[in-house]
This record gives structure tokens, C-alpha cells and sequence, in this order.
């Protein structure tokens, strides 16, 4: 689609608002609608948007391969983590009271952590998986 | 007034079901499934569950159609015609939606309040959320904490379907990146 210049231009446009939009879904989640899953697939949207109209090889400069797989493990690493630090403290595991002074402060800070953690994951998923059926079809 | 918007858009689902039985196109057949999707999304907003609505659009009439798209680009967007006979499926589907609208049957009453799923735990969730976690989005305290061993499991599994995909389509998809194959 490199020729396509009103597709080029509308991607451009929609681009940045989009990954805004994600990043507000993700940390907007405990007050309306949303959370890391749909965070994370909006986010991954805005980046098969522009895979599809510049072509995989320039996506896949902007977001190498090896951080795709990094974020993969690293956002259930977070996840898990975010659990392991709650054992650390004193508490159970995932109760993230004691993450800070006040309980409802850990846990606003708990499910911060964990949604992003979802988030991160999810997002480096979907974008992997389109990566590896684009590049089969020809990077187009 | 509710009523007749369900009937739209459980009508307009069946319209597009039926359409995707009857297109011999593969990639027809997607559009319409994205579409299906965009009308589920749209019924869930009207029972009141935006954050499914949400995933929904996002997922199935979103990434799921460029998903399948990308696979028709691999194996061709033509169906065959099938060399079977019609009767069978048709009696596995009516036997099917038999069961199903039997089961229905025994269904407690659609939004009662003395319902079991509004009586067993969701009454405690939506007391104590407010005061423990000072969030006013119940669905993210019972996704994230209450629940909060599910949604670990939910991650790994998404985890797990990335290995797999990988694993089979090829783990140095970016020219540059395929150093570790």
C-alpha cells in the first residue's frame, strides 16, 4: 500500500491518537472502562495500522524483533513479580496491600503494576503474531 | 425501547450469520465476521457490559480480522464447494440449538436481582470495593485483584500462545532480527 497516498496520510494521522488512546485505556482502567487487555490490543493496532501501509521491514525498525520477544516474557515477569514482591513484604501472594503505607494505596499501586504488566504482554503478543504471518505473506 | 434495539441487532446477527453460511469468498466471509463481532460489542454495551464490548471490538472485529486476512494472504481466499451432503450438518445444527434452547429452559429469569450470580459473591465485591480499593470500577478490582490469580493465568496463556506461534511460523520473522534461528 506504499502508494496509496490518502491511506499514508490518514495512517499518519490516526497513528499518534491511537497509541494515546491506548495508554489512556491502560491507566484509566480503574476509574471507566478498560485495563491492560484492551490497552494492550488498541496499542497493538496502532502498530499493525502502520505496518500495513509503510510494510513490516519499517515497523520492525521501529520495534525490533528482540524487544517484541523481551516485552513478551517481561510483562508476565511484571505480573509474577509484582506477586513475589507482595511475599517479600510480609503478605500472600498478589495481595497487594502491603505494597504501600495505606492498603488502598497498594493496591491502587498493585493493580497499576499487574494491568500494566497485562498490558505490556498482550500488546507485544498480538503485534508478534501479526509480525510472523506478515512476514509468510510477504511483508506487505 | 431497549426491546427493540436488542431485536435490531439480534436480527442484524443473524442476517450476517446467515450471509457468512451462504459467501463461497473467504475474504467476505471475514468482513462479515468483523461485523458479527462489531454487533456483539454493540449488544453487550446495551446489557450494560462495556468493558466486554470494549475487548470485544478491539479483539474480534479488530486484530482477529487482520489475523485472519493475513492467513487468506497465505492460503488463498477461495472456499471449496463441499462434496458432503447438506443434510448432516444441518442435522448436527438443529439438534444442537435443540439442546440449547432446552437448556434455556432451566435459565433463572434474564436481570432478576434474586438471581444466584447476584447473590453469591458479586454482592460482597460491590460493597467492599469502594472502601478497599478506592476505585470506582468494580470489573478492574475483580479482574486485577480479586482475581488476580485468574488474570496471571490468562497472561500466561496468552504467553503460551505466542511461543506456540512462533514456534511454528518462524521465530526470526524481521530480516534483521533473525540472528537466533
Amino acid at each position: 500500500m506504499k502508494h496509496q497516498d490518502i491511506l499514508r496520510v490518514v495512517a499518519k494521522l490516526l497513528g499518534p491518537p491511537i497509541l494515546l488512546f491506548a495508554l489512556y485505556v491502560q491507566f484509566h482502567g480503574d476509574y471507566g472502562p478498560g485495563g491492560g487487555f484492551q490497552a494492550g490490543v488498541i496499542f497493538a493496532a496502532g502498530f499493525v495500522l502502520h505496518a500495513l501501509v509503510h510494510g513490516l521491514d519499517e515497523t520492525l525498525q521501529v520495534l525490533p524483533p528482540w524487544v517484541l520477544r523481551l516485552c513478551i516474557a517481561g510483562g508476565v515477569i511484571i505480573y509474577i513479580g509484582v506477586g513475589f514482591v507482595c511475599l517479600a513484604l510480609g503478605g500472600t501472594f498478589l495481595d497487594y496491600s502491603v505494597l504501600a503505607e495505606q492498603p488502598i494505596a497498594g493496591q491502587h499501586l498493585g493493580i497499576l503494576l499487574v494491568e500494566l504488566g497485562v498490558g505490556i504482554t498482550v500488546f507485544s503478543v498480538m503485534v508478534t503474531v501479526f509480525c510472523a504471518f506478515a512476514a509468510r505473506s510477504g511483508g506487505e | 425501547m431497549d426491546f427493540l434495539v436488542d431485536f435490531a441487532l439480534l436480527g442484524l446477527l443473524t442476517i450476517t450469520a446467515l450471509a457468512i453460511v451462504k459467501l463461497r469468498n473467504l475474504f467476505a466471509v471475514v468482513m462479515f465476521s468483523s461485523i458479527y463481532s462489531l454487533l456483539s460489542a454493540a449488544l453487550f454495551v446495551v446489557l450494560d457490559a462495556v468493558d466486554v464490548a470494549f475487548t470485544e471490538a478491539a479483539v474480534g472485529a479488530g486484530i482477529s480480522t487482520i489475523l485472519m486476512l493475513s492467513t487468506l494472504a497465505l492460503v488463498g481466499s477461495e472456499e471449496r464447494k463441499p462434496r458432503h451432503s447438506r443434510f448432516l450438518p444441518l442435522l448436527a445444527v438443529g439438534i444442537t440449538g435443540t439442546i440449547l434452547i432446552y437448556g434455556t429452559q432451566d435459565m433463572p429469569p434474564f436481570g432478576q436481582p434474586d438471581n444466584p450470580a447476584q447473590l453469591h459473591v458479586a454482592p460482597r465485591y460491590l460493597e467492599e470495593t469502594p472502601e478497599a480499593f478506592g476505585i470506582p470500577n468494580v470489573v478492574t478490582a475483580v479482574l486485577a485483584s480479586y482475581r488476580g490469580y485468574d488474570t496471571m493465568g490468562e497472561v500466561t496463556v496468552i504467553f503460551t500462545a505466542a511461543i506456540g506461534v512462533l514456534l511454528l511460523l518462524g521465530v526470526g520473522f524481521g530480516r534483521r532480527g533473525g540472528d537466533d534461528e
